[in-house]
């Protein structure tokens, strides 16, 4: 019945296999959802900018059931190596999409349920408006479902999301996390997504922020080199409740991270911020629908991106203010620094505003390098390939450090040198 | 017919956040006509907020009391109509207008409260004649005139900018709030000498201050002291020099 | 009550009267059949006595506007339009083009001068104040529906080499420019309006600035919709050779009625080495009245190609009328170290509905553009700035500046900012700022203070806000478009 035809929908015809066997009501719709409309062409407003023709030719089966823990582990080091504070966190570590126990360490702070037991999707998403989360809703497979109780600081988590691809493997992956902060609760989460190789990840994290909770988010997309992961977040923020998320784009052959934040009540504040440190041929889309939806709330959004050989950066960021929404007061920063002839970056910050007694402001830059700094650091003595590298971390510094995890940033700042001195000259 | 400006029982709050905040509680304050008084009193004892409310700002709501200026009621004036019936007020931080060329913000203004006062306006010609003159006066550079109303001005350009509307405007009462802050003694004696031009039987100026300097060019008939809502003491020219050297606190814990 | 809140009260009670150009000419006119046809085409190309290849012309765009559909990207809705209930050719019925003055229709002289546009050469001179002596005539171009009905100072004009005409007239007299350069910015098929555009469009202006000729006078040309149910489709072609420069103006009325009215215009400039083409609009086509009945649609293409070496193409567009307005004055930067400008004000009251903006694209080296985007919403309307700023890699040193800004006056309105930005060249330069906001209770009140009536507080602050895209216009526009501003948005307070 769910029989999709490869010549009509494009990449959806992928799936079309794994899509004939789904069964449940809410599965079932997503997959009615996307016979509709397909997986988004650039020809879709969303998506003007990102193709999903990286996605190839050959349909993705489901992941294997069974995984290389010795190659898991390593990854696993690998991520503890570049920052060994993280070691001592609690970790949920997910391996191609599904828990894995025996890699995962648990916190008395923080409940913990898995989607394979609960199948709950939670409400926030929006499938019917969403392609990729309506594929996720169709194909999930796994998730860690965490919660915080009231009042309670539950420190920092670390969840980690392993893809073990070959060169060319073929299969995807669609974890549906979900976050619960209940009132006064507090998170850091940290989740990093990495991994080698080819494969699709596409994950769907539904949080919800209770009154006066705080959740720091913050993603690293570390994935394999051939491998295309595109996440979706929907997080909706009660009365004086923070969301703070940060996403870091820097390895995979397509990236992209979207962020659906809604303040729900007054007082209520959202940070969406990033960086992308693309290289190659890599695609990077950062993309972000802040919605005020309750008088007197802030939000604020800074995301830079440092471009070099063929890569592509993308940044679509849009605030709505609706009528209700007062005293706004949002702030929206988009920019680019461009290191070699062949990049580009593609930015469309929007405003939609519908309330009159608000401050709303956005600004966007593009450009390269600095000559007149370059030549004075260069004057000073310092190499042109240190005093460029200089300049790139100068161009990053302020964003970094937004994070307000310190583990987290210092994760990030790692994974940043690591990528400058290979993408530097590239 | 009673005083110029007459102040009775003026009670007024603002609502910030949703809460009611108190501020005014009961000022009375006569001014007679021809007269410089002063209001002097410590920060957030309500100087500003009592200016504010005089001028007709609508945050404050006033919840009891009267105004009476020149024998009409002025709380029922809209805030231009104030300014046409001869009030003026220098604001403690002027507003930037940003596009709003200040020569032509200076000819609106005087030309709709010449209308309002029976008075024939002004042309470009005549009027750009009258600023820059003025302008000279206070010692302001004539490119002022060309800039936008306030924007990029230092705090000492404002000011004077006040000055330079109060001369063009030619009230009949006008209120100085903390003009001199942050002037040097040049600027101070320019704004000093601005009021004292105006200085006449039918003028009268409320100087809101916390400094003797300026009164020493000024020469006020009489001295109020502001605290919590309401003018606590009153007295001669003496008083502002004793609060130049004692501070508030002794005045405070007494009137306590 | 706070200011604020009077003056969105005091918003929403305004009313039609403001539009004070929304008088009817009662004037015999010859009116093609209602519908759109091949038929109907011909008849346009034959009543304006064209050559054959400019019949197969409107008939390939025709064919080509058949297998298209309109436009649904932009945030503005409306009923669908009904392309076959619409008159496609409406003239003063008189012999097509009155060769001087004294053969145009003294109803029509009327309505022009009711609308403050002088035709009268003589009058006009007269008019020219001694002492003010560096005060240039303009010269007039006056289009009423589909024809142009009279165009002034031709013969001074023609003097310099320049010409000025109708673009009916261009296509019978100068086939060769016509030929060469219509469709060769906005092809016919370039998009669902341009391409029935190119299928009927019935008049216009023409402008050719031979090398090396500053233009000895503004050009202007005034477009008036009069007759019911018709569309205007004009088209406007202004070419400036080498070294060259023009400033035109254009400025647009309509009569106050229930039913919507199509207008959709193309306009091409195309400048060469070192010219300099000035266009300024005021665009105050009737915007419907407050329950959102009525009004023009105004879906028009203008894009202008910078070919030369260091040529310029300045849009400037005061934009207070029409019902929907559509419209992205552009420029195509291809000259190496040419400049692109757009400046502009949007005002929407009522239900007005305006998707603008603009797009500048980079093609030469050392390219420059500069927008600069005042929307103001009031009353239940909404205004959009959308706008495209594209780097080609070829494009090295480019440069571009945008800053878009948006007030609402009350609660009941819109105003959206949607840039796109495209850069591939890593020397390049793009910067974009945009902010939302309100009339500040300070700004208001500072100038109440010093007794400006609340009304005239807003006027002054808003013409403030609007004073870096107003300063843009000649000095008679700049004046007129600072009393539409305050007319526009009238009511608005006390
Ligand atoms: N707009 C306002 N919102 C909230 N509080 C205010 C506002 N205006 C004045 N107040 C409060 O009222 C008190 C008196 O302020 P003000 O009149 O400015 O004092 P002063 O000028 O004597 O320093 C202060 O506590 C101040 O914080
Ligand atoms: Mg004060």
């Amino acid at each position: 019945m769910n029989t999709i035809s490869p010549d009509r929908s494009g990449p959806l015809a992928l799936f079309s296999q794994r899509l004939e066997g789904v069964a449940g009501a809410e599965r079932q719709q997503a997959v009615a959802a996307l016979q509709r409309v397909g997986l988004p062409s650039r020809r879709v407003e969303a998506w003007k900018y990102t193709a999903l023709r990286a996605l190839g030719q050959t349909s993705l089966a489901a992941p294997a059931a069974t995984y290389d823990v010795m190659a898991a582990r390593a990854v696993l080091d690998d991520v503890l190596a570049a920052q060994d504070t993280l070691a001592g966190l609690p970790r949920l570590v997910f391996v191609n999409g599904r828990h894995a126990p025996e890699l995962s360490v648990l916190s008395e702070a923080i409940k913990v349920t898995f989607f394979v037991d609960t199948l709950r999707f939670g409400t926030a998403a929006a499938p019917d408006r969403d392609p990729l989360v309506a594929l996720n809703t169709a194909l999930a497979e796994d998730g860690a479902q965490m919660q915080v109780e009231a009042g309670v600081d539950a420190g920092a988590l670390l969840l980690l999301s392993i893809g073990l691809g070959g060169q060319d493997s073929t299969f995807s992956f669609h974890p549906r996390h979900a976050v619960v902060l209940e009132a006064g609760a507090r998170l850091a989460l940290l989740c990093v997504q990495a991994g080698q190789g080819a494969y699709f990840h596409n994950p769907v994290t539904d949080i919800s922020v209770g009154n006066g909770a705080a959740l720091e988010h913050v993603t690293l997309q570390l994935e394999g080199d051939a491998a295309v992961s595109l996440g979706t977040v929907y997080a909706n923020v009660a009365g004086e409740g923070v969301y703070d998320s940060f996403a870091l784009g820097v390895d995979g052959l397509l990236l992209r991270h979207e962020v659906h934040a809604r303040l729900g009540a007054s007082r209520a504040a959202v940070h969406v911020n990033g960086v992308q440190r693309l290289g190659a041929t890599q695609v990077g889309d950062m993309t972000s629908v802040i919605t005020h939806a309750a008088p007197d709330c802030i939000s604020r959004q800074t995301v830079r991106n440092v471009l070099d050989g063929h890569a592509r950066g993308v940044f679509q960021g849009k605030v709505l203010v609706e009528q209700i929404a007062q005293k706004t007061d949002g702030y929206q920063m988009n920019q680019a620094l461009l290191l070699s002839p062949d990049a580009e970056i593609d930015a469309k910050p929007e405003l939609e505003i519908y309330a009159d007694d608000v401050r709303c402001s956005h600004g966007a830059t593009v450009g390269a390098l600095d000559d007149e700094q370059l030549f004075y650091l260069r004057s000073r003595g310092v190499p042109e390939a240190q005093a460029r590298q200089m300049l790139i971390e100068a161009f990053l510094d302020e964003t970094l450090a937004l994070i307000a995890h310190e583990g987290a940033q210092a994760l990030c700042r790692a994974m940043l040198a690591r990528k400058g001195g290979v993408g530097a000259s590239a | 017919m009673s005083q110029f400006l007459e102040i009775s029982g003026l009670n007024a709050r603002i609502d910030a956040d949703g809460q009611e905040k108190q501020i005014l509680r009961g000022v009375d304050l006569s001014i007679p006509p021809g007269e410089v008084h002063v209001i002097m009193g410590p920060n957030g004892s309500g100087k500003s907020t009592l200016s504010y409310v005089l001028a007709g700002r609508e945050d404050y709501e006033v919840t009891a009391g009267s105004v009476l200026f020149k024998g009409q009621d002025l709380l029922a004036m809209a805030p231009e109509e104030r300014a046409a019936a001869g009030l003026f007020l220098a604001f403690q931080s002027p507003v930037e207008l940003p596009g709003v060329n200040n020569a032509n913000f200076l000819r609106t203004a005087v030309n709709a409260v010449r209308r309002a006062r029976g008075q024939e306006e002004l042309d470009a010609v005549a009027f750009l004649k009258l600023a820059r003159e003025a302008a000279k006066t206070l010692s302001m550079a004539p490119d002022m005139l060309k800039r936008n109303v306030n924007v990029g001005f230092s705090g000492g350009e404002k000011k004077r900018n006040e000055v330079l509307q109060m001369t063009l405007l030619q009230p009949s009462f006008a209120i100085l709030d903390e003009t001199d802050s942050g002037l040097d003694v040049d600027a101070l004696r320019v704004v000093a000498e601005g009021v004292n031009r105006l200085r006449a039987p039918t003028f009268s100026a409320l100087v809101i201050t916390h400094h003797q300097k300026l009164l020493d060019y000024l020469v006020p008939d009489r001295i109020h002291v502001m605290a919590r809502g309401r003018i606590i003491l009153s007295g001669g020219p003496e008083l502002a020099r004793q609060i130049d050297q004692e501070g508030y606190a002794k005045f405070l814990s007494e009137a306590a | 009550m706070p200011v604020a809140t009077e003056t969105k009260e005091a918003v929403e009670k305004l009313g039609q009267s403001t539009y004070k150009w929304g008088f009817e000419t009662d004037i015999e006119m010859d009116l093609a059949p209602k519908g759109l046809n091949e038929d109907i085409i011909r008849l346009i190309s034959s009543r304006k006595e064209e050559p054959g290849w400019m019949l197969e012309w409107r008939l390939a765009a025709f064919r080509t506007w058949q297998s298209m559909e309109d436009p649904k990207w932009a945030k503005v809705s409306y009923p669908p339009i009904d392309y076959q209930d619409i008159h496609y050719y409406a003239a003063p019925r008189s012999k097509a083009g009155p060769k001087s003055l004294d053969e145009v229709d003294p109803a029509l002289l009327k309505t022009y001068e009711k609308l403050g546009i002088p035709l009268h050469e003589q009058a006009l001179l007269a008019g020219v104040e001694p002492g003010e002596g560096e005060r240039l005539p303009v010269a007039v171009d006056a289009v009423f529906d589909s024809v142009s009905v009279a165009t002034t100072f031709r013969k001074t004009l023609a003097e310099a080499g320049v010409i000025f005409c109708p673009i009916s007239e261009a296509i019978r007299e100068h086939p060769d420019l016509v030929r060469r350069y219509l469709g060769s910015v906005v092809p016919a098929g370039d998009n669902f309006y341009s391409a029935l555009n190119s299928a009927v469009f019935t008049d216009g202006s023409f402008v050719y600035v031979p090398k090396g000729v500053r233009c000895p006078m503004e050009l202007s040309t005034y477009f008036r919709i009069n007759a019911r149910n018709t569309g205007q489709f004009e088209r406007t072609l202004i070419v400036v050779e080498e070294g060259a420069s023009v400033s035109y103006l254009e400025g647009c009325t309509a009569p106050m009625r229930d039913e919507n009215q199509l207008h959709a215009a193309v306009v091409e400039l195309v400048a060469m080495d070192d010219a300099s083409i000035k266009y300024s609009t005021v665009q105050n086509w009737y915007p419907g009245d407050e329950e959102g009945r009525g009004g023009i649609y105004n879906f028009v293409t203008k894009r202008g190609a910078c070919r030369g070496a260091r040529s310029k193409i300045s849009w400037t567009q005061v934009e207070t009328g029409s019902a929907i307005t559509w419209k992205y004055p552009s420029c195509i930067l291809q000259g190496e170290g040419s400049v692109g400008e757009f400046y502009s004000v949007a005002v929407t009251n009522n239900c007005q509905q305006a998707d603008t903006g603009t797009k500048m694209i980079h093609l030469g080296r050392n390219t420059r553009s500069t927008i600069i985007a005042k929307t103001i919403s009031a009353g239940r309307s909404d205004s959009t700035y959308r706008g495209l700023v594209r780097v080609q890699p070829k494009a090295s040193g480019a440069r571009n500046f945008t800053q878009c800004d948006s007030l609402l006056i009350g609660d009941k309105c819109g105003a959206h900012t949607v840039p796109y930005i495209e850069c591939r060249n890593m020397a390049a330069r793009v910067e974009h700022e945009a902010t939302t906001s309100k009339i500040s209770e300070d700004q208001l009140f500072y100038c109440r203070q010093r007794g400006l009536s609340e009304e005239d507080a807003v006027g002054l602050i808003v013409n403030g806000f609007c004073r870096d895209v107003l300063k843009e216009l000649p000095m008679e526009f700049a004046v007129e478009a600072q009393k539409l501003l305050q007319i526009s948005l009238e009511g608005s307070v006390g």
